[in-house]
């Protein structure tokens, strides 16, 4: 534990544990962002056709690609306040929030939710299905939306448990049956698609493949403010509502009894199943509801009306599905933090995108950054207990032998490595 | 019948490699997640090991011998790809899960980028011919004429196979010998059961754990150059379709031993193969392509691979013996 402040007793808030997690967050935004304007230098010098000033310009729209305002008549790069870039990237940030929830949601239960991507594409086709039905059949526009809503996530929910009951119940890693429940997702939602002929759009010339958007039908998220904001970008109230998921995903898990089971699994199965606590039943729970966070992320990204969906997906799993991962990872799995890191996520994407339209360069370089990002925030802990040793550097203790008390200790059979990082403190 | 076979081994060779290369990782106590990042990364440099050797001039007929140092250099990308994840793996004592999900994610980002920056479009091939004319042992490799046959076994060994399946073979025998009848091969697998013990006689965890970590990417970068060759015609476009991860279920499947998963492999390649070719599959050679007869959506033999090892997993979970330090980072205050 960080220094008390010898006269109030409290820990300075500058030396809190939120607040070195944010600053190794920060360390690592920083390193993600010099390597990709690394990887831009590399790329400019051995291409013949990227001109130096063709590099600076990479690298400024790298850092600041979501403030870029096109180019001018002289051909040059500006910047400023752009409503559109800026609502895009509060609109794209929505699904970006929900599966960053859903992971840190399981993180906190020890578990790894890398089956993202399948509850979005569940509540992908659970939405869609259920507000084109609804629609058509004429029930009013609220109440069609909120079971599309529902509906979405509800599928998301019960195809989280899987990975969930197998983890409980026959012990398989997580990780292995998300992956393959990502697949079968991705081949039952483009096998419902394709049987069901109404649901594709063949009126409007060109665009043979996907799924007839929602503002055919009038069942949409309303725009609360957005579009007074950002007039002119995709920004609607589905941000609102992701915003109040989280503050809700903050109070259960730091406030109520069940979040603390929660969490007392994360931390220590074994422990929390010693306590009285069944690990069984939070673990599958932990899955089911980071499955309807997930596909909550799809229904309100849907349900903005534009958005149209490719609905032969069998060879592609959705992004948002794996981009939940940094998200949640940058905001070391706290859900308020997961709005920020989720913003800063769709801001790279839309400074992709600026790339894409405005340099030589293609939008990949975010994904680089992105994964520069997780890659560092594996090491987060050790950011983290070199920023709080020099924190408390004046404890000489750091190198001490633990006590061989301690090591007696350790449960036979526990093969749980997180349980045993405690012994270092 | 041999054709079925033959498309059997197409798919399960760069499984059988990628779950030996998973074996090799996790013996050593190193959950490598990151097989399918590896392997993307492997296919990438091979297409482009590729193209240089052919705007080298090197021609057709040295088609084989392309073949086997495109594959090597690709495996020794391999190798200095899963460095990143043992670095944060061993040396830092970061989550293993979270270290191979980012080379994951890396690896795609990577490649396409470059790609796009080499190509201009998002598939990179190779810069003339195809797999097939270039690579594949046919019966003009032997100088025989067009269309012979060397019979129902004959064929099945020598018409239209590619050499990677021998590679294969070689590799699943050096893999099996060296896990478990030499030294060095043990000492890993003791480092991957009880680090502490390990230690204490004196073995290098680190190193053998690098080691682990090392051979693992390098069987992992030949296996993506081997799906690229045989499964997507010498091209790359940041995608092995999930076969990283298929490997890694072929690997628990066949509960981290070196027959098991060969095995394994084995039926996976086959529902794998199904899924791909059953419209055009004639089992019994009477004309009649069954599986598309019956009517079965084509959905369905997409999910079975997926499906089947689920309920293989829940099935066999019970005596699975995984090794015991996997996933633990080496502390020596531990000891």
């Amino acid at each position: 534990m960080p220094k008390k402040d010898p006269l109030t007793g409290k820990i300075k808030w500058y030396k809190s544990e939120g607040a070195v997690a944010v600053y190794s967050a920060l360390i690592s935004i920083l390193i993600g962002m010099a390597v990709g304007a690394v990887i831009v230098v590399i790329a400019g010098l051995s291409k013949a056709n990227i001109s130096g000033a063709g590099i600076a310009e990479g690298i400024k729209l790298v850092f600041l690609g979501v403030f870029s305002t096109g180019r001018n008549a002289a051909g040059q790069l500006t910047f400023g306040f752009n409503a559109v870039n800026l609502g895009n990237m509060l609109f794209r940030a929505v699904p970006l929030i929900m599966t960053g929830l859903s992971v840190a949601i399981a993180f906190k239960t020890g578990l790894f939710n890398i089956g993202a991507a399948g509850q979005y594409l569940m509540g992908t086709m659970g939405t869609l299905s259920v507000a084109l039905w609804l629609g058509w059949a004429g029930t009013p526009k609220a109440l069609a939306w909120i079971c599309a809503f529902l509906v979405g996530v509800l599928l998301g929910g019960l195809w989280g448990c899987i990975p969930g009951l197998f983890k409980a119940f026959f012990n398989i890693n997580e990780v292995i049956t998300c992956i393959m429940t990502n697949w079968i997702a991705a081949n039952l939602v483009t096998w419902w698609f394709d049987a069901h002929e109404v649901f594709k759009n063949s009126q409007q010339g060109g665009k043979i493949g996907y799924v007839i958007p929602l503002k055919n039908v009038g069942v949409v998220t309303p725009k609360l403010l957005m579009d007074k904001i950002f007039a002119g970008s995709q920004a609607n109230g589905g941000f609102w509502i992701a915003i109040i998921i989280a503050v809700a995903m903050w109070i259960m898990m730091t406030k109520t009894t069940f979040g603390y089971e929660l969490r007392a699994c994360g931390a220590n199965r074994h422990a929390a199943k010693y306590a009285g606590i069944n690990d069984k039943k939070n673990i599958i729970l932990s899955m089911a509801i980071a499955g309807c966070l997930a596909a909550a992320g799809a229904s309100l990204y849907y349900l903005s009306g534009n958005t149209e969906f490719y609905w032969s997906t069998y060879q592609k799993l959705p992004a948002e599905g794996f981009n939940g991962i940094p998200v949640a990872l940058l905001a070391a799995n706290h859900p308020i933090g997961v709005i920020f890191s989720g913003i800063f996520m769709s801001m790279l994407n839309v400074s992709g995108i600026q790339l894409k339209y405005l340099t030589a360069y293609n939008e990949y370089i975010s994904d680089i950054i992105v994964g520069v990002i997780v890659y560092l925030s594996a090491f987060s802990m050790l950011f983290k207990t070199m920023l709080s040793k020099r924190i408390k550097s004046d404890h000489g203790n750091v190198n001490a032998e633990p006590a061989p008390a301690a090591v007696e200790e350790k449960a036979p059979g526990d093969t749980d490595g997180k349980t045993e990082k405690g012994g270092q403190k | 019948m041999v054709f079925l076979l033959q498309q059997m081994m197409l798919y399960a060779v760069p499984l059988m490699i990628v779950a030996l290369a998973g074996v090799c990782a996790e013996r050593s106590g190193v959950i490598n997640l990151a097989l399918e990042g590896i392997m993307i990364f492997g296919a990438f440099m091979g297409v482009v090991f590729v193209r240089i050797f052919q705007g080298a001039g090197m021609t057709q007929d040295q088609g084989q011998l392309i073949m086997i140092l495109a594959m090597i250099l690709s495996g020794i990308c391999g190798i200095l790809f899963s460095m990143l994840l043992a670095f944060s793996a061993i040396n830092l004592r970061a989550d293993q899960t979270i270290g191979g999900t980012a080379l994951n994610m890396l690896a795609p980002a990577i490649v396409m980028f470059f790609v796009y920056m080499i190509v201009a479009q998002n598939t990179i091939g190779m810069a003339q011919g195809g797999a097939a004319g270039w690579f594949m042992i046919k019966p003009s490799t032997f100088g025989h004429p067009k269309g012979y046959s060397y019979g129902a076994i004959g064929d099945f060994f020598l018409n239209k196979v590619y050499l990677t399946t021998y590679i294969c073979i070689l590799i699943f025998i050096l893999v099996s010998v060296f896990l478990y009848k030499t030294k060095t091969g043990m000492r890993l697998r003791s480092c991957g059961e009880n680090p502490q013990a390990a230690d204490s006689l004196g073995i290098n965890v680190f190193k053998m754990r690098y080691l682990g970590v090392g051979l693992s990417g390098f069987l992992a970068g030949i296996g993506g150059f081997t799906f690229s060759l045989t499964t997507a015609n010498m091209t790359s476009n940041g995608d092995v379709a999930g076969y990283g991860f298929l490997a890694l279920a072929v690997m628990i499947f066949g509960n981290w031993t070196p027959l098991n998963i060969a095995g394994g492999s084995l039926l996976f390649g086959l529902f794998k193969c199904i899924s791909a070719t059953y419209s055009t599959l004639d089992i019994n050679g009477d004309g009649v392509f069954m599986l598309n007869e019956i009517g079965i959506s084509p959905y369905v033999y997409r999910m079975l691979p997926y499906l089947i090892t689920l309920i293989v997993l829940a099935f066999t979970s019970k005596n699975s013996r995984v090794p015991k330090a996997e996933g633990i980072p080496y502390d020596k205050g531990m000891r």
